[in-house]
């Protein structure tokens, strides 16, 4: 299990009560009390260190290795899940998951980046990078939602698209390009969770949708921290004032009208509780499914257009 | 000291080409289109000299002259970014990293955005995206052709989040102009990268480029950080998106009039005005 340096106080505790309790198992002792003190003391540590992280532990979170990724919110959330392959031109792009399926009733179409759970998984998923393929195997997808008028949600999970000589090969560039451009013309409800690395243009690709979501320690930028520091500082020492300066978590986000809502997290972190982060992922994607399921076309796509339109321009 | 400044003044008369390093007049260049005699390399072009190039004399007509950014982040790494906002627009005179006019091109009409990569990288912030989103509505309203002219490293890291919106709200905007059924000329000079390759520039009806310009998703040295060797020859070159299959035409200079008023006229044909 991977735990961060400032999780580890949290999990140390958690030992102390398993302990206790296979003491109390094995020798009949009466240790209510003493783990009660310990379970008050653990969640008065996480509501204290969670409820102000500074963005440097929120990074670390956003990108925790046992995250839930998009696949587990599908276990969780999605019914009679299926998921399809391939852009029908080039490949198979394992870093996108694609696929059809039901939330509650309602039938979905569901993009999302996935990252791989070991070194193995991750080397399989090219660590949630994607390649021109998978963003042109979502646009077929959407034109398949279009077409059967099934309302599409995404989860977004990337450090980035892939930066590599195959992927300038194939058109990155347009590949994401015609992402944002077919994403703004499908004529069903689109609602984006942002689950972890919302990072630069990879992650724009599949967020272009009515209503954004952003899980509370997830973050969203225009380059990851580290890259802006050895752009701008010229050295990557300084990507926790890059991240600072950047404004890349979800309250900063929701103040500047990027997101429409910040997603409440388990104490402790999605990691630590994937049904009840998943829970509270879809309550928030089914009740703006009810909302914009409710719209005609034509108001959809004039509410959708007025969303684009009118963004950053109220800070001219 | 005043001698210093005639000085300077007569220094400036003389351009040095980056790649063969041979001197030239000013009025020299000029008139070969900014194009070394020497070496035939392509000189990068500011806004302003691309429009004397490109439009058809006394015709364009600039607008939202005065958009410019407000810092809403605040952003400061070395330098505050207000400061380096301060130093491009005193060397620039502009506001901005992209100029919007009305005007006819080989004496086709239509709106026409030019970047400029003097302008802090032709990157685009939020106030950038705000003029494409704005010109693209001008042609809509006017019912002609939109050409945009992309010389930009990409997004405007000091504007954060609000820089990479700027690619779906430009997006968003062409599609609108594209159901409309006018035609949309994008054309890429050196260099179209990162953001603003990964959205409208990347989006035109036709997309023609200038030669050899460096056009890519990634930088090159980002792609050789993470694949640990170094690049083929002509990477994320013009010739090398042409042979690919992601451009329509590589475009000489003196020909791209011809070439964006043959387009516009053919696809603006039948507009109904
Ligand atoms: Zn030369």
């Amino acid at each position: 299990m991977f735990v961060l340096d400032f999780e580890k106080p949290i999990y140390d505790i958690e030992e102390r009560i398993n302990s206790l309790k296979h003491m109390a198992e094995e020798k009949g002792i009466d240790v209510l009390e003493e783990i009660e003190v310990l379970e008050n003391k653990k969640n008065s540590i996480l509501e204290e260190e969670f409820n102000n992280l500074s963005i440097d532990k929120v990074i670390k979170l956003a990108r925790h290795p046992n995250r839930p990724y998009t696949l587990d919110y599908i276990k969780y959330i999605v019914n009679d899940f299926t998921e399809i392959h391939g852009d029908r031109v080039f490949a198979d792009d394992k870093a996108i998951i694609t696929g059809f399926g039901y939330i509650d009733n309602q039938k979905v179409a569901v993009l999302g980046h996935q990252k791989g759970k070991n070194t193995k998984d991750n080397l399989y998923r090219n660590f949630g990078m994607s390649n021109p393929e998978g963003y042109r195997k979502t646009q077929r997808v959407m034109k398949l939602a279009q077409k059967f008028n099934i309302p599409i949600v995404t989860f977004v999970d990337t450090p980035g698209a892939y930066p590599g000589i195959g992927a300038e090969e194939r058109g990155q560039s347009e590949a994401i390009a015609r992402n944002l451009y077919t994403m703004f013309e499908t004529e069903v409800p689109i609602i984006v969770t942002i689950t972890g690395e919302g990072g630069s243009g990879g992650a724009l690709a599949i967020s272009g949708g009515d209503v954004v979501g952003m899980l509370e320690f997830s973050i969203y930028g225009v380059i990851s921290p580290e890259g802006c520091s050895s752009i701008l500082w010229r050295d990557v020492s300084h990507s926790i004032d890059a991240a600072n300066a950047m404004k890349i978590g979800a309250k900063d986000l929701y103040k500047l009208g990027v997101i429409d809502e910040i997603i409440k997290e388990p104490l402790g972190g999605a990691h630590r509780n994937y049904e009840e982060a998943a829970l509270n992922v879809k309550k928030f994607i089914v009740k703006n499914l009810n909302e914009l399921t409710k719209l005609k076309k034509s108001a959809l796509l004039e509410r959708r257009w007025r969303k684009w339109r009118n963004m950053t321009t109220q800070l001219l | 000291m005043a001698l210093f400044k005639r000085k300077k003044k007569e220094e400036n008369k003389w351009v040095k080409c980056k790649n063969c390093s041979e001197t030239f007049y000013v009025e020299e260049l000029e008139q070969n289109h900014w194009i070394c005699p020497n070496c035939s390399s392509y000189f990068r072009i500011s806004a302003a000299n691309r429009i004397k190039i490109t439009v058809d004399e006394g015709t364009f007509k600039e607008f939202d002259t005065r958009m410019t950014t407000k810092d809403p982040l605040e952003f400061s790494d070395l330098k505050p970014y207000k400061d380096r906002l301060k130093e491009a627009i005193a060397k620039t005179k502009r506001k901005e990293a992209v100029v919007n006019g009305v005007c006819k091109i080989d004496n086709e009409p239509c709106v026409l955005s030019v970047m400029d990569f003097s302008f802090l990288g032709g990157s685009m912030g939020y106030a950038t995206g705000e003029k494409l989103v704005r010109a693209v509505e001008k042609a809509m309203k006017l019912k002609i052709g939109l050409v945009i002219i992309s010389a930009s490293g990409g997004a405007r890291m000091q504007e954060g989040i609000l820089s990479l919106m700027q690619m779906e709200r430009v997006s968003a905007a062409l599609s609108m102009l594209s159901k409309k059924g006018l035609p949309y000329i994008s054309f890429l000079t050196d260099p179209t990268t990162g953001g603003v390759a990964a959205s409208f520039s990347m989006l035109g009806d036709i997309i023609m480029a200038e030669p050899n310009a460096l056009i890519g998703f990634a930088g090159p040295r980002v792609i050789e950080q993470t694949i640990g060797r170094g690049l083929p020859e002509g990477f994320q070159r013009s010739e090398f998106l042409l042979e690919k299959g992601f451009i329509d035409v590589i475009v000489e200079r003196k020909d791209v009039p011809k070439y964006i008023g043959k387009f516009l006229r053919f696809f603006s044909e039948n507009v109904k005005k």
